[in-house]
């Protein structure tokens, strides 16, 4: 077998790729060092009429327009790297090896994001989400992850097994392939192998799933516990204020890596604190959760009392079944109802992830309630004689959702950089887990001999976190329109 | 003022006493204590051999007690071991036990003893926080000026292509955290294999003579993270300047671009950046222990993972005590400094 290259058979359109490339950078610098130096808005004409219009075309206009151009060449060329790859597999090289194996993952994502730029007017906040290409940009890259990672955990991207070692791909470099292999196994290590002969690129798309699953959900706990305890120490202040706001920071005066090498620890796991810690702050989106239907259809008993035994019902259930380990700290329910286990490494990592971001959500929570409680629907509210609870969580937070949903966005990302410094460290997740972090552990200690373990799990975190941040600034700029 | 400060000192004081408390708690939990004396000791200890080694140490005392010898508050109990020798905190090797003070904790100026490296942990954490504050104090002169100019360029025209595109940069640096860009700066600019070899992927030899080839990654791996996020403040404090009434004033004059960005609106563009660049600190010790890590550069970052992977009790309280303080008084100069820059705000 021989050795793959990077574009294979496409590797006439590397020279094109390159030139394009240098002369984008080289006109980009151009027009910046003349736009932005430049005093003054550009020549104006005076019209007969009293109106102004710019005065033809200058440098800076010619400039612009060779600039856009490179631009879309570059992304052609891509494109054709891309599709032309999807369709030649290992063909065309390494590029198209990978772009044939995320094949599942370019479909779904041309439909989604094609269906939704179709129907973008009836999508609400999500819909005008397609009106800023920034925030375009971001939704892609977010939705690309979560595509790689939900397929990796199909099965249909991976090429080997992640914790596979296979004699001989010791640092291999990418594109080598495998000796001897058998029928039905992938033929090549598409990005290389690592210091343990494992395959990289399959590492990197099993890590995306450890992300995919953790990041949003660990966020959204957080979201839940911020806010459940911000919404009335805005609301009420005084002590209760005073009181949780000192707590949350506290809980911020603490070096986070500090504070994640006391707690995800073995032997913090063994004596249980976490499991603790989880019983307090899981119960937090039951309680969210029960206050808020109960706020709503208080009135209303004959809807309200089987709504909330359904819904509190099965929270409590899976929060018991969360919490209660055989053997472990907690054991509460007996074993025929304790519908999953969760390991003790995975749970130490999501509950310290949720406690370090939860003071910041909370302070984020009582200052828009603080800012919305001297609204006028407020106190039109309280004329009318809701409950507190009912204010709180059906006018104030509603009202509060613009800044929570950018925060949420941005939060995911920020856990993400939190999971991988966790992993990068080597605290929580077993030492040969292909999460992101621990591969770029494990890598850096030989990168200034082989690069390629390091950098694709660097890079792929780098593009998840930017495009959670794009997709925040898209929002941002889009709700701020209304 | 004065009693704004008093009363902030006051409530830092009580969240130093909480999270010390909290450090103290967490490292002296029974699992942790065991792998301390078996790191220490004897690998293969029995669970009675571990009981031993550590009540002749007197690590077996209540821990409010054990607190309050750290402190200083409680008199250090004196414990005779299995040999007949007295121990206690306040002996040190070679010193009779007859001579030894009684309170011998943090107040007394006495920080304790590594158990990891052997010495005071005041000269240790002294030592490490010097070489930490040369790597800062090279952040800040890169982080600080090269973060406003960006974000003064954002901001001077918002909506601009020069906007968006430096808008664009600051986002990618605030995503990029600094294992990442760690990562691809030395695979760039360091590695042996392909690379341009400018830097060296190390900063062991910066820590005696730094020069520009050891020490420039590091200080640009930890600038680039924080860089991203005061460019935004500053370019979002700019824009909201320029479009403020005495702008408008100054461009119908007809006072020139140059003038009315330099004169009338960068004073007052910096004001709220400032408060993000103190509030930054506590970001940089984490993005000092990452690339201390990294690059190896044994400073107090790389003292804060040593104290804490090895348990080293006393070292990471002292390591905590100076972070948590580091932490606590940026946000009071922060404070005050906001009061002081900002004539719309008062505290009374």
């Amino acid at each position: 077998m021989e050795p793959l290259t990077w574009a294979g058979s496409l590797s006439f359109l590397n020279i094109p790729f390159i030139w394009c490339a240098i002369a984008l950078i080289a006109v980009f610098i151009l027009s910046f060092a003349t736009s932005a130096f430049a005093s003054g808005d550009g020549s104006m004409q005076m019209n007969a009429d009293g109106t102004s219009s710019a005065a033809g075309a200058g440098i800076a206009d010619l400039v612009n327009k060779v600039l856009v151009g490179l631009l879309l060449l570059l992304v052609v060329i891509v494109l054709l790297y891309l599709v032309l790859g999807a369709v030649m597999s290992t063909g065309a090289g390494i590029i198209g090896g990978i772009s044939r194996q995320l094949l599942p993952v370019w479909i779904a994502l041309i439909a989604l994001m094609g269906t939704s730029f179709y129907h973008k007017r009836k999508l609400g906040l999500y819909g005008k989400l397609f009106d800023s290409t920034i925030g375009m940009i971001g939704f892609a890259l977010v939705m690309f992850w979560v595509f790689v990672g939900v397929f990796g955990a199909m099965d249909l991207i991976i090429t080997h097994d992640p914790l596979d070692q296979v004699s001989g791909m010791k640092n291999k470099i990418p594109g080598t392939p495998l000796r001897g292999a058998e029928d039905g196994e992938y033929l090549w290590y598409l990005l290389g192998g690592d210091n343990l002969a494992r395959d990289i690129f399959s590492r990197v798309v099993a890590g995306s799933w450890i992300v995919v699953q953790i990041a949003p959900l660990a966020t959204l706990f957080a979201f839940m516990v911020g806010i459940t305890l911000g919404l009335p120490a805005g609301y009420f202040g005084g002590k209760l204020d005073t009181f949780l706001s000192f707590l949350a920071n506290l809980i911020l005066a603490f070096p986070v890596i500090l504070l994640f090498y006391l707690l995800v620890t073995p032997e913090i796991v063994a004596t249980g604190i976490p499991t603790y810690m989880a019983v307090v702050l899981f119960i937090f989106p039951i309680i969210f959760m029960g206050v808020l239907l109960n706020s709503r259809f208080y009135t209303q008993p004959h809807i309200r009392t089987p709504l909330l035994i359904v819904v509190l019902g099965i929270m409590l259930w899976l929060y018991l079944s969360l919490v209660s380990e055989q053997g472990g700290a907690v054991p509460i329910l007996p074993w025929f109802l304790d519908l999953f286990d969760i390991p003790g490494g995975i749970l130490v990592v999501f509950v310290s992830v949720v406690f370090v971001n939860s003071p910041t959500v909370f302070r984020i929570v009582r200052g828009l309630t603080l800012d919305i409680k001297t609204r006028d629907y407020v106190a039109a509210a309280q004329t009318r004689g809701e409950g507190t609870w009912y204010i709180m969580l059906w006018e104030i937070l509603p009202n509060a959702r613009g800044p929570l949903i950018v925060d949420f966005c941005l939060r995911i990302g920020y856990t993400t950089i939190l999971l991988g410094t966790l992993g990068f460290f080597g605290l929580g997740l077993p030492p040969e887990s292909p999460d992101w972090g621990s591969t770029i552990n494990e890598g850096r200690k030989l990168l200034s001999i082989y690069l390629h373990p390091a950098l694709p799990p660097a890079l792929s975190l780098l593009s998840l976190v930017l495009g959670l941040n794009l997709l925040a600034d898209g929002l941002r700029e889009e709700s701020l329109r209304d | 003022m004065g009693l704004f400060i008093l009363r902030r000192l006051g409530v830092m004081i009580l969240t130093a006493l909480c999270l010390t408390f909290v450090v103290f708690f967490l490292t002296n939990l029974y699992p942790n204590l065991e792998k301390l004396a078996k790191t220490q000791g004897n690998m293969r200890m029995t669970d009675e051999q571990v009981e031993s080694w550590l009540s002749n140490r007197g690590y077996l005392q209540p821990v409010p007690v054990k607190y309050g010898e750290w402190l200083g508050v409680l008199p250090s109990k004196q414990i005779e071991n299995s040999e007949g020798d007295l121990v206690g905190r306040c002996i040190d090797p070679g010193v009779d036990p007859a001579d030894a003070p009684r309170f011998c904790g943090i107040l007394q100026g006495d920080w304790g003893y590594s158990t990891v490296f052997k010495d005071d942990v005041a000269s240790i954490v002294a030592t490490r926080l010097a070489l930490t504050g040369k790597l800062m104090f090279w952040v800040m002169v890169l982080m600080v000026p090269s973060a406003l100019i960006l974000g003064v360029l954002a901001g001077m025209r918002e909506g601009s292509r020069t906007d968006r595109t430096l808008s664009t940069v600051a986002i990618t640096t605030t995503a990029t955290p600094e294992y990442v860009s760690g990562v691809i700066l030395i695979a760039v600019f360091a590695s042996s294999a392909v690379g341009l070899k400018w830097f060296k992927g190390t900063a062991t030899s910066a820590m005696d003579n730094a020069n520009f080839e050891n020490f420039f990654l590091p200080v640009l791996t930890i600038s680039l993270f924080g860089m991203g996020y005061i460019a935004r403040m500053t370019r979002a404090s700019m824009a909201e300047v320029m479009t403020a009434q005495y702008i408008r004033t100054a461009r119908l004059k007809g006072v020139s671009f140059r003038n009315i960005v330099t004169k009338h609106a960068l004073r007052n563009a910096l004001i709220a950046p400032f408060t993000v660049i103190m509030l930054q600190f506590p970001w940089l010790l984490n993005g000092v222990v990452i690339v201390e890590t990294l690059f190896n550069y044994k400073g107090f970052g790389w003292v804060l993972v040593q104290a804490a992977g090895n348990n080293d009790i006393e070292l990471l309280l002292g390591v905590s005590v100076v972070s948590v303080f580091v932490v606590l008084i940026t946000q009071l100069v922060s404070d005050i400094g906001y009061v002081y820059l900002n004539p719309r705000i008062s505290v009374s």
